[in-house]
């Protein structure tokens, strides 16, 4: 007993549950294998977080506006393949802007859709995995792409290369984190996105014009998925077409774990940060501790239902309940 | 009648809410076969007083007797098993399914095995729609019929238990002229068969056609029972807003400047039809009537919300269009809107940022939002409409109503408009409060700007207008000014019983 009810214990692991999971995880894989918590495994933890971790900022701008981007994974396929081919085609110095032109208009599509004409979200963007998708296989003829002078391109830096002893990768995350987290948390645009996920009503009702926010956001996530392609491009200087497949639900996985509600207008670039380390630092201890690398896809699952879960009984204040 | 035992008794029903009583000793008696009708402003208690008869809040104080047994409600299933049924007036039905379905939900006849029996099922179903001469039968599905047609259905579902009391809310919102012939018919098919019925409506002549009794509630107290043909649409309406201690007029009338705004045989749709008024500077104009007379729709209209069918809007003489609220706010039109929570605030931003959302993108410095001019604009609007918050952190949806309202008042008058408009400007907020919110509509006509207020309470008009615009579904009865105005004529006006020619 001790005073403490059944309802309190509730209540407390709906708030603080994900952490405690997590701080469990963590003691667990420390004490399982002794690499866990090596620097080198950390910062490798780190650079193999990049480019979901890039993707997942932009993102946290379309969930916090209370909308879903599930096309993000295939669109980073996209990228990724169309700068390998323009690289070979057309050289790096004009593949880049190109392809971020490319992915930002199949952005701009998607916010058109969801912001300007109201359509449900998750109904087009998951539409929009699939199309983009063939729109891929279609460009590349369902080859593979490979940029033939593997050796001789500057274009391995992003991917490759370091300054200042820090990955180039890490940097890039960290500066787009920097500066998506002022823009969100510091400048008009990001009030507005809060309060058009928070009530969308309500911000209609104070002038904001609710549309072109929806819209600003959608094309937010296509320029964080065009660098996450740009980086994944210069890593491996070669693809498969489906090299961001699945990348969308690990993305969403680390948004929501990060705390910001599906429900719209909470959240923050830093918790994201945080959700995506979180995520990188469970699939890493699953590995060390010997667990086959298709084990992760099952406990990202399972993660994103907790995670869900919790945001819902966070929310209710009881993990539990019979109407809604 | 009054040798029978009522179906129903409510006996001193208390409901209390943190801060606010929202029924204070209720009592009501329905006999059987009787119409009876029960009305009152909003927030006048209506809603939590069904919500208690159905279980789905207790009562703190009181008992509600059904027959001779004093009965507690613990659900809405609860109180149906006791004969209470409801007809919402929000549909609650399975579209995808049939008719029969949807009536029996939850209780399907079985056969072995667990199997529906599809026929029993049919049968009774047509049985019960046979009464009703509907013209659809068991199999249709419910998604297919009209609005008015799954309101049928609804009924039929109450139909299905040995009602002994049933309790129509606004039945007829959604229904056409030869659709409530029908309803009414049903009704007086229950009434025929001894049932009691509550019905609750805010339109006049069908309550004055169908009812046996009136029972009027105002502020969450009983006010009176009458019955219906001793009584007349005037003293309804003056029982259900009621005198009140305060009907002083405004006497104050500052200098008054050019017209702000003009509208000019303004329609919208069968919302509210011809509407023409004009605003000046340094003037607070009131327009005041009963529920659904067609007020909020012209202030959405005015502030960029809908689109009229018909008439010209002139700001500062120009005429002009309204396309959206961004439009209206930039043209200098603001308002405050009449669902607090739903409209005027994103409840879980905090006390600062709701205030300064509408001017978000002004108040920068270089590309950032200057938040130290936002806590200077708080800080005045908390003093000057004395906002009770520990501070400009504070979760707006922490706070209460009165202090959620002062905060989207604050809102616009930051933006400092020259037309404002308010609807219901101090509904659920504490008396105290409320002189302030009423001296403070006065002093913004006093430095020049042109003030809209709707209200339902009349001692609010008379208090801050300097001229009323009465409606009566949808249409302006008369226009007063503040000397000539009068409690029994505005009444008069708003029960659609005046027009500008007959005063």
């Amino acid at each position: 007993m001790g005073g403490v009810t059944k309802a309190q214990i509730g209540s407390f692991l709906a708030r603080q549950g994900i952490l405690i999971a997590f701080a469990l995880f963590m003691i667990g894989f420390a004490l399982a294998n002794g690499r866990f918590l090596d620097p080198d495994n950390i910062m490798g933890v780190i650079r193999s977080s990049a480019i979901l971790g890039v993707m997942a900022l932009g993102v946290t701008f379309v969930v916090i506006s209370g909308n879903l981007d599930l096309s993000v994974g295939s669109m980073m396929s996209f990228s990724t393949i169309v700068v390998l081919d323009l690289h070979d085609k057309i050289g790096p110095t004009m593949a880049i802007p190109l392809m971020f032109s490319m992915t930002l208009c199949l952005g701009a599509f998607v916010g058109f859709l969801v912001g300007y004409l109201k359509l449900n979200s998750l109904i087009v963007t998951l539409g929009m995995l699939s199309a983009i998708h063939g729109l891929t296989l279609t460009y590349s003829g369902g080859k593979n792409m490979d940029i033939i002078d593997k050796e001789g391109t500057w274009f391995s830096v992003f991917g490759q290369g370091s300054a200042l002893g820090i990955p180039v990768p890490i940097l890039i995350f960290v500066l787009l984190a920097a500066f998506l987290g002022i823009l969100l948390s510091k400048t008009p645009f990001g009030r507005k996105v809060y309060a058009v996920g928070g009530n969308g009503v309500a911000s209609t009702f104070s002038g904001i014009r609710r549309p072109r926010v929806v819209f600003m956001c959608y094309i937010l996530s296509a320029f964080c998925v065009a660098t996450a392609g740009l980086i994944q491009a210069s890593r491996s200087l070669g693809s498969q077409n489906t090299v961001g497949q699945g990348l969308e639900l690990e993305v969403l996985a680390a948004v929501i774990l990060g705390g910001a509600s599906l429900l719209g207008g909470s959240g923050t670039i830093f918790k994201t940060v945080i959700g995506v380390l979180i995520l990188g630092f469970i699939q890493n201890g699953l590995l060390l501790v010997g667990l086959q690398f298709y084990v992760q896809f099952v406990v990202t699952w399972v993660i994103i239902i907790l995670a869900v879960w919790l945001d819902i009984a966070a929310k209710r204040g009881k993990l539990w309940s019979p109407i809604a | 009648m009054t040798d029978q035992t009522p179906v129903l008794r409510l006996e001193g029903i208390v409901k209390t809410f943190p801060g606010v009583r929202a029924l204070d000793g209720v009592s009501l008696n329905i006999m059987p076969g009787e119409v009876h009708a029960l009305m009152g402003e909003n927030g006048a208690g209506k809603s939590t007083l069904m919500k208690v008869l159905g279980g789905i809040y207790q009562p703190d104080e009181g008992q509600i007797i059904v027959g001779e047994a004093p009965s507690v409600m613990s659900s809405p299933l609860d109180a149906k098993a006791k004969g209470i049924v409801f007809i919402h007036q929000e549909l609650s039905l399975a579209d995808e399914l049939s008719v029969a379905e949807n009536i029996y939900l939850g209780e399907l006849p079985r056969k072995r095995f667990g199997m529906v029996d599809w026929d029993t099922l049919y049968r009774r179903t047509d049985a019960i729609l046979d009464k009703l001469k509907v013209g659809f039968n068991a199999k249709t599905i419910v998604g297919d019929l009209s609005i008015a047609n799954q309101q049928m259905v609804e009924i039929a579902r109450a139909l299905t238990v040995e009602a002994k009391a049933v309790i129509f809310d606004e039945p007829t919102a959604s229904l056409t002229d030869a659709e409530k012939v029908v309803l009414f018919e049903v009704i007086s098919d229950l009434q025929a068969q001894g049932v009691g019925i509550v019905y609750i409506s805010h339109r006049m002549e069908e309550i004055f056609k169908i009812t046996d009794r009136i029972s009027v509630l105002r502020d969450g107290s009983y006010r009176s029972t009458v019955n219906t043909a001793d009584t007349n649409e005037e003293s309804i309406t003056q029982l259900m807003i009621g005198r009140s201690l305060d009907l002083s007029r405004n006497e104050s009338h500052h200098e008054l400047g050019d017209v702000a705004l003009e509208v000019r045989g303004l329609s919208c749709g069968n919302l509210y039809t011809d509407v023409s008024f004009e605003v000046r500077r340094g003037e607070v104009l009131g327009f005041y009537g009963l529920v659904g007379a067609g007020r909020t729709e012209i202030a959405e209209t005015l502030f960029g919300l809908r689109d009229p069918s018909a008439g010209t809007v002139l700001l500062d003489g120009v005429e002009t269009t309204i396309n959206s609220p961004a439009d209206a706010i930039s043209k200098g039109i603001s308002l405050v809107p009449e669902d607090r929570k739903g409209q005027g605030l994103v409840l879980g931003m905090n006390c600062r940022d709701n205030m300064t959302l509408p001017q978000v993108d002004d108040l920068t410095a270089g590309p950032f939002v200057a938040e130290g001019s936002e806590v200077a604009i708080f800080d005045q609007y908390r003093d000057k409409l004395d906002i009770r918050t520990p501070g400009w952190k504070q979760i707006v949806g922490n706070l209460s109503g009165g202090n959620q309202q002062k905060i989207v008042i604050g809102k616009w008058l930051s933006m400092h408009p020259s037309v404002l408009i308010v609807d219901e400007p101090t509904r659920g907020i504490d008396v105290g409060s409320k002189a302030e919110i009423h001296n403070l509509i006065r002093d913004l006509a006093a430095q020049g700007y042109a003030v809209i207020v709707i209200s339902s309470e009349m001692p609010e008009v008379l208090h801050v207008s300097d001229r009323i615009v009465a409606m009566y579904s949808g249409k302006v009865m008369r226009t007063f000014t503040s000397e000539e105005v009068t409690e029994e004529s505005l009444i008069q006006a708003i029960s659609g019983l005046s027009s500008d020619k007959a005063a």
